[in-house]
């Protein structure tokens, strides 16, 4: 059976979570082991596959196949950049997959898998309104990865891997990304929540 | 074995490197939406205490195995108007979403349905960008097109006083975040 987060307006403040919300923060490490980890499988992965870390990349080149049935195969393998950033099952791509395959490892053995529609600050500010919530997604799942391939990276091809090879293209990617990010957070987030009334 | 692997054994290695990297974004948190968009509100500081120890403990040892001939640099090219423009839309699409292109991903294997929705939008815009690609080429990437430099290029300042530099900025940080300022982490 899955655990189903029902938003209501009281949930948030106060109330106990859900079991699997609590099993989640328990099962989470101290964010400097986290990051030490990720700083050690940076080290391995440079010297063992000669590969940075990253995502966007084979996650663009994975878009190509949602345009074949709109814009054809013709098309599509005309385009200049899919022409240099081909769909094919390599390096970059079975990382995706394994992204995937080790978050979901990490949730079933800490028993924290939970279908969430809407999160809670997202649910304190808007309300209950799940398709609010997913039209926001949408347009801000567009919006990272179409700023995402113009800055050549993304929080982990320049955020991590990028950032401690001290590439000035990579640093300027965080201060700037960081930047935006805090003023948008504080123009979508600054009058006080429907939800939390 | 000579390192660095390539070919079929390479290829498959990154199922294993992904899961690894999946496995501790899940446990540090950040697959959840509300632990990304509190760091952008400064309500919870657990992004930016993962990403300073990881480059810094990840600068220090690409930096060695650089040294020792064991690593190469991939420097990203430094396209000054791309980079600034892409990362301003990126952080505004990061606090839409709550997520970057990998935290997504992962959020979807937890359950996260509206990070599944978000990832239907990441394909499309990964459409959009090649759609404009030549576009865009030709009109932003070659402005402020500085090439593959790194600081210490840029400022005279050695690879090791860098790190230093950022390992110092980070204690210090940490040292505040931890003992000054508590995160209020009420909202998660």
């Amino acid at each position: 059976m899955l655990p189903m987060n029902e938003p209501s307006p009281t949930s948030q403040t106060g109330n106990p979570c859900s079991p699997p919300e609590a099993a989640e923060k328990r099962a989470r490490w101290s964010p400097y082991v986290v990051g030490a980890g990720l700083g050690v499988l940076s080290w391995v992965v440079f010297a063992v596959v000669n590969q940075p870390l990253g995502i966007s990349t084979a996650l663009s080149s994975a878009s190509s196949v949602c345009a074949l049935p709109v814009m054809g195969a013709e098309a599509v393998a005309k385009n200049a950049y899919w022409t240099k950033h081909a769909l094919k099952l390599d390096y970059g791509m079975l990382f995706l997959a394994g992204t995937f395959l080790g978050s979901l490892a990490s949730v079933l053995a800490s028993r924290s898998f939970r279908l969430e529609k809407s999160p809670a600050v997202w649910r304190d500010r808007f309300g209950a309104s799940t398709a609010g919530r997913w039209a926001a997604a949408f347009a801000g799942g567009v919006i990272v990865m179409y700023g995402a391939r113009m800055a050549v990276g993304c929080t982990s091809g320049h955020g991590i891997s990028g950032s401690l090879q001290l590439a000035l293209s990579s640093w300027v990617f965080f201060l700037t990304m960081f930047a935006s990010g805090v003023v948008a957070a504080w123009l979508v987030f600054r009058r006080p929540g429907r939800g939390a009334h | 074995m000579n390192l660095p692997l390539t070919g079929e054994t390479a290829i498959w290695l990154a199922i294993l490197f992904g899961m690894i990297f999946g496995f501790l974004l899940h446990r540090g948190g950040v697959t959840n939406y509300n632990v990304i968009v509190n760091q952008f509100r400064f309500k919870d500081f657990t992004v930016l205490k993962i990403m300073f120890t990881a480059i810094v403990v990840g600068g220090v040892g690409v930096l060695a195995l650089k040294q020792g001939g064991w690593a190469q640099f991939h420097i990203k090219p430094a396209n000054m108007l791309g980079v600034t423009l892409g990362a301003a839309l990126f952080g505004v699409g990061m606090v839409l979403y709550g997520y970057c292109p990998g935290t997504g991903l992962a959020a979807v294997a937890t359950g996260s349905l509206h990070a599944l929705v978000g990832l239907a939008g990441m394909l499309v815009g990964g459409v959009l960008y090649a759609l404009s690609y030549s576009w865009v080429e030709a009109h932003i990437q070659k402005i402020g097109a500085l090439g593959k430099l790194r600081l210490p290029e840029v400022t005279g300042l050695p690879d090791w006083a860098w790190l230093a530099l950022l390992a110092g900025v980070a204690a210090v940080v940490f040292w505040l975040l931890e003992t000054r300022l508590r995160p209020q982490t009420r909202e998660q």
